[in-house]
């Protein structure tokens, strides 16, 4: 009888180790470039930001230098302050029309694929292909298509656009939305289909006008689909670099202060002044605000589900 | 009644104005580019705007060939582009259909780790990451960047929720009937999973051909550079060439172009597997 136990019970060790070599064997393709290539840097950014390293000579340890070395860096601080600009305004307006896109986009009208596809098609576009013609629609000539709108249809004085440390910014949340609004449209779409008839049915029956059907319905139901949208927006606000360097850049990408920001300031101090410590540092300062705001977030998320 | 209809009609001229503004101001700098790529430099910015030209200037679209390795570019990214999505698409979808169908030690935390770095933006650790592949051997190689683009933990989770909405008894069914797990994974889920894999499929693309600060830190020898460094390179050596660069612009938007048309519906699908049960 003990006997037999123990040989059902090898056997069947002997079948859990099998299954687990074989889902390990599922897994072990991507989780090894994933170890060493993503969780690996990972660890070794914590570890740089307290060291100081060139990339030749051995790294030296020195605590909190590098944020102290940052925090007094005004190229830090305007890279910080630009990037929180940046990101106030791109969050609320893409969310906005992407939502306004996304209704529209929603009822039975004719052409409805198209428009979807027209909308969606900026977001695929290549970013250099299209700043570049950005770079030309606004182009601080007179010249210039968008200009002469201004100076024709509006009678307003020409702006320089990219060009002028005051407008920069503006060009480049306007550049921004106009280019990915259609992504999180596509989110909100799929949002929006997934609210049950029933509801608005039953508003109608109690002779809800479309405004309070708006109101009371499609905003509430939505909310799942707004946290997961407004913590994307977020975190690609935070990261942003190339529509900076594209619109912004001049001939060697180098931008001015008025349109620096974090992931430039990392790139700059690692790959041009090879000070990577201090890289590291504003990495780890630019992972914590996305990190505080992906809680603050899920915190929000949270109290309202439980009200 | 008559009022009700009335209303309803204004409301649809008034959603079809606004989905034609809208129309326009997407469209407008893709048509603005496809005409300005037919010009000579000087008519580009000549008022008003021609936007149908005259005397078309195909001569743009064979001259940009030799003007810059513009084949070699291209060459270069097709290269990289189509590597990095077919393993990311098998190296993804093999590991999700563990983490989703198969029970084993660490499962869970294992696929913590996976969930917790799709937070950690790649610009966190793209610096220690190159230190580290450059003491590797890989600084200014295409490896490097096929390295960086094919495991990304965004795919392994896409299709992991895909792979959670397939029946469990599916797999249970063809296990009794002794099919091994390898097979269930090549002949039930793999054909079940073309909505996520399309999905898939147009955001690694997207994402490789269109990539510009991992080739930009990676890539310094010229012959190796991709289409976006390369454009990107013509465009400030020769910044008063609009025609060229523009006709430079057109071409590099075809290949996505493409893809795109043809895998777009199955791409709603896919995105709200994607988002919204994640």
């Amino acid at each position: 009888m003990a006997a037999e136990l123990t040989a059902m019970e090898k056997n069947m060790k002997r079948r859990a180790r099998r299954r687990n070599l074989v889902a390990y064997s599922f897994i072990a393709p991507n989780f090894i470039g994933f170890a060493v290539f993503t969780l690996g840097p990972i660890v070794l950014a914590l570890l740089m930001s307290f060291a100081e390293w060139d990339g030749s000579n051995a790294m030296k340890f020195v605590g909190l230098q590098n944020f102290v070395n940052i925090f007094k860096d005004d190229r830090f601080i305007a890279s910080l302050k630009n990037t929180i600009v940046y990101s106030i305004f791109t969050v609320p307006i893409t969310l906005a029309m992407a939502l306004g896109l996304a209704i529209l986009l929603n009822q039975k009208i004719k052409g409805r694929d198209f428009f979807r596809t027209v909308a969606f098609f900026p977001y695929v576009a290549s970013l250099v292909a299209v700043a570049a013609v950005w770079n030309m629609l606004f182009t601080p000539a007179k010249g210039g298509i968008v200009n002469q709108i201004l100076m024709n249809v509006f009678h307003a004085a020409p702006l320089k656009w990219a060009a002028s440390s005051s407008t920069v910014m503006l060009t480049i949340i306007m550049f921004s939305v106009w280019k990915n609004m259609g992504y999180y449209m596509v989110i909100y779409l799929a949002g929006l289909q997934g609210i049950s008839e029933d509801l608005y049915e039953a508003a109608a029956l109690d002779g809800a006008s479309s405004m309070q059907k708006f109101i009371h319905i499609t905003i509430p139901q939505l909310r799942p689909t707004t946290f997961f949208v407004t913590i994307m927006l977020t975190i690609n606000c935070f990261k942003v670099y190339d529509i900076v360097y594209m619109l912004a850049g001049g001939s060697n990408g180098v931008v001015n202060k008025s349109a620096m920001v974090l992931v430039f300031y990392i790139y700059e101090e690692a790959f041009r002044n090879w000070k990577l410590g201090q890289a590291s540092a504003s990495a780890l300062v630019l992972f914590a605000i996305v990190l505080v705001v992906t809680i603050i977030q899920f915190r929000g998320e949270k109290n309202y589900a439980n009200d | 009644m008559k009022s009700k209809k009335a209303n309803r009609t204004i409301g649809k001229v008034i959603i079809y104005v606004m989905l034609i503004l809208l129309a326009l101001i997407m469209l407008v700098p893709f048509v603005w580019m496809i005409s300005a790529s037919l010009k000579f430099n000087k008519d580009v910015f000549v008022i008003p705007f021609e936007w149908i030209p005259k005397a078309p200037r195909w001569q743009n679209y064979v001259d940009i060939w030799t003007k810059i390795p513009l084949a070699k570019f291209t060459l270069n990214t097709a290269k990289l582009t189509i590597i990095v999505t077919c393993l990311q698409l098998l190296t993804s979808s093999f590991a999700a259909y563990a983490f989703a169908k198969l029970e084993f030690k660490g499962r869970d935390l294992l696929f913590l780790a996976y969930v917790a770095t799709i937070a950690v933006p790649w610009q966190v650790y793209m610096v220690p990451q190159f230190m580290f592949m450059r003491g590797l051997g890989l600084a200014d190689t295409h490896l490097a960047i096929i390295i960086l683009q094919a495991f990304s933990a965004f795919g392994v989770f896409l299709m992991r929720q895909f792979y959670e909405g397939i029946p469990d008894s599916l797999c249970e069914a063809a296990r009794i009937d002794g099919m091994t797990e390898y097979g269930i994974y090549a002949k039930i889920m793999i054909p079940l999973s073309k909505p996520a894999l399309s999905t898939l499929i147009i955001f690694t693309f997207v994402n490789t051909w269109n990539d510009f600060l991992g080739p930009l830190i990676y890539l310094t020898t010229e012959s190796k550079k991709t289409l976006q460094i390369g454009l990107k390179m013509f465009i400030s050596q020769y910044s008063a060439e609009y025609g060229l660069i523009m006709a430079a612009s057109v071409l590099s938007l075809i290949p996505v172009f493409i893809v795109f048309i043809s895998l777009q519906k199955y791409f709603v699908a896919g995105i709200t597997t994607g988002a919204v049960k994640g």
